[in-house]
């Protein structure tokens, strides 16, 4: 397919847009560690009601899963006409 | 109500009418195969609602009593989602080029219907082996490179049949009744019957058919196989093994198993496929939990998923359809030109995270405050780290990849205005379910005690799902696409196996041209030895003269006369 000739790209795909969202975005994750301290999170195993648990333990938790799975795709991984040949 | 539905009433069995409309598909071109395309799912789906509740009649068959029909809340909840399904999906698949995808489809989510409402064992069997065929020719319909998958598909569906018909046999044997209803997996029996669902479930280790089979069927053929198999087997996991133990287990290995190659591939269609069994794993592990407040999240999680994993796999089959291309390292860039698409994309995305305000949220939270309730603290925590792995595989990896990340050079237009209709009509489902979920709730098997929209359940959740955002973007250079699959179970018989057969294929081979020489080699010995004493120049064969013959005559005779005196 021919690509269009465009000067410009798209307006989300431009590096200026690209920061304002990387900015938007830090102070959404900020805002929502802050709002910790106006509700009341229930724990019944105690360190799920502690302040921002679910932000570090949610980024925790993708962090070891992205390793565990790199790890696996070490010895997994093959090229993808594997069962072709 | 039991009289109701007797004789001529089960032809108004939700599945025998859909499978009816199927059949009659076949034979139908033009205006008239669009009109019940459309009408035919709406028909099941109010007849659903208009049949009444309880158990239909008792059919005497070879001294059982089967009971094809029992109509309850949990039957209607999986009759409507399935019904509802089939309406969009036949709308999606309307400009399928191979025309008997439809009725096939049809009649497969007739079969699936079947199992809904099948209150015996039999008749639940029937309708589960014509499920099996249904979404086999489904595969099969893809095209060429669908024909090994589709072969491995119906294998293991018909093993699954197989484990599930000796179940049933056992069961029959031990308790004299082919009557459905919740049981404990203590008997041999029950375990067989169980292992026959989980294979339908796409529990590991009978997990890989899944993400090989279903990506393989036609940009819309994986719509219909992603909606029926899988979650009827949630429903008779909910319906005959409620709280047993083991399934938290299972489910939650699907769940781990689900993310991590869903991480690892490239194929959109296969990633989406990964994700429907890290999904059913949280239905699994929410029924062997096994609370009311559970067992409401699982069937509910069922409901929601049927619709936004449609969703996502109707803008994935777009995609397929207007590129030609299904892999991550070859797409990229697409919201430019298919905005909605994308949008699209992005609600069942988000969806399938349970971000608020979706479908997905209203259901899933129920599932980890059930293990929450009971106070099952690990089993706590690692749904919450999976809920975050999903945001990770599927919320965000799935748009990232196919619309967003680098640009690939297509401009391709949005899908034509029937799948942007499906696609749009599963996305105001799944965002009207997410802001009003009271109508839901009351669909749901046990009364519903729940407020999903609490302080602390969004803020929890959002700080869940954002900062698993963070994590994706800060090692987007560890989940570069590459153009790889990654080895599974099936492995075993896919490569191992023919490798092992091969390998005794080629020494029979040897033994065998042994064997061949070695009797050659004997039957040219005795053939020379006979030639060589009966051919031309054998001893025996040569004319003797009459005077040797004499002598040799009277050296017997003197030789006899010599014995006898002796």
């Amino acid at each position: 397919m021919p690509r269009p000739k465009i000067k410009e790209d798209h307006w989300l795909a431009r590096p200026q847009t690209i920061r304002i969202l990387w900015i938007s975005f830090v102070v959404i994750l900020a805002s929502t560690v802050i709002a910790d301290f106006f509700v009341h999170h229930d724990a019944r195993f105690g360190i799920e009601g502690t302040f921002g648990f679910y932000a570090w333990y949610g980024f925790l938790s993708c962090v070891v899963l992205i390793f565990i799975s790199r790890a696996l795709g070490v010895f997994l991984k093959r090229p993808d006409d594997y069962y072709d040949r | 109500m039991t009289a109701s539905l007797g004789g001529l009433g089960y032809l108004l069995m939700p599945g025998v009418v859909m499978m009816a409309a199927g059949f009659v598909l076949f034979f139908l071109r033009g205006p008239g195969r669009n009109a019940l395309i459309f009408l035919a799912p709406l028909a099941v789906l109010s007849l659903v609602w208009l049949l009444p509740e309880g158990r239909s009649e008792p059919i005497r068959w070879l001294g059982y009593e089967l009971v094809p029909f029992h109509s309850d809340a949990l039957g209607r909840l999986f009759g409507t989602v399935f019904a509802f399904t089939a309406f969009a999906a036949g709308i999606y698949a309307l400009r399928q080029e191979r025309r008997a995808e439809i009725p096939v489809a049809f009649i497969y989510a007739g079969a699936a219907l079947g199992v809904v409402f099948a209150a015996d064992l039999i008749t639940l069997f029937v309708f589960w082996e014509m499920m099996a065929v249904g979404s086999a020719l489904i595969v099969w319909m893809g095209g060429s490179g669908a024909r090994g998958a589709g072969l491995r598909y119906i294998v293991i569906h018909l093993l699954g049949g197989v484990l599930l018909m000796a179940g049933i046999a056992g069961q029959v044997a031990e308790t004299g009744t082919i009557a459905f209803q919740a049981m404990h997996a203590d008997s041999p029996a029950k375990w067989l019957i169980l292992s026959g669902f989980l294979i339908n479930a796409g529990a590991w280790p009978m997990s890989a058919w899944l993400p090989d089979s279903y990506p393989e069927a036609s940009w819309s053929g994986m719509v219909f196989l992603s909606a029926f198999t899988t979650k009827t087997a949630v429903l008779v996991l909910l319906r005959g093994f409620p709280g047993e133990d083991i399934l938290i287990v299972v489910g939650l290995i699907m769940v781990f198993y689900g993310i991590v190659y869903a991480i690892l591939e490239n194929d959109m269609r296969r990633i989406l496929a990964y994700s429907i069994v890290n999904q059913v794993g949280f239905m699994v592990a929410a029924i062997g939990i096994g609370s009311e407040l559970a067992l409401n999240g699982a069937a509910a999680h069922a409901f929601v998923h049927i619709i936004y994993k449609a969703l996502l796999l109707m803008s994935a089959g777009s995609v397929l359809l207007m590129t030609g291309r299904r892999k991550c390292s070859e797409l990229g860039g697409l919201f430019r030109t298919m905005p909605l698409t994308t949008i699209c994309g992005l609600v069942g995305a988000l969806s399938i995270s349970a971000f608020p305000l979706t479908s997905g949220f209203v259901a899933k939270s129920m599932i980890s405050d059930g293990a929450w309730d009971d106070g099952l603290a690990v089993v706590w925590f690692l749904l919450t780290t999976a809920s975050a792995g999903v945001f990770l595989h599927a919320g965000i990896k799935f748009p990232w990849f196919v619309f967003f990340q680098k640009d690939s050079g297509l401009r391709p237009p949005d899908p034509p205005w029937n799948m942007r209709a499906a696609m749009l009509l599963m996305s105001f489902v799944s965002i009207g379910i997410g802001i009003f979920p009271a109508p839901f709730y009351r669909l749901l098997p046990y009364p519903v005690d729940f407020v999903p929209y609490t302080g602390a359940h969004v803020v929890s959740q959002l700080q869940l799902l954002l900062f698993s955002g963070l994590a994706f973007f800060l090692l987007l250079g560890w989940l570069k696409r590459t153009d790889t699959i990654t080895l599974d179970i099936d492995w075993l018989w896919r490569r191992l196996g023919p490798m092992i057969y091969g390998m005794l294929d080629s020494g029979s081979d040897r033994a065998w041209q042994a064997l061949v020489r070695r009797s050659q080699r004997s039957g040219e010995r005795l053939m020379r030895t006979i030639y060589r004493h009966h051919g031309p120049q054998g001893v025996l064969a040569r004319a003797w003269p009459t005077g040797s013959i004499a002598l040799w005559a009277v050296f017997l005779l003197g030789a006899y006369l010599i014995f006898y005196y002796f």
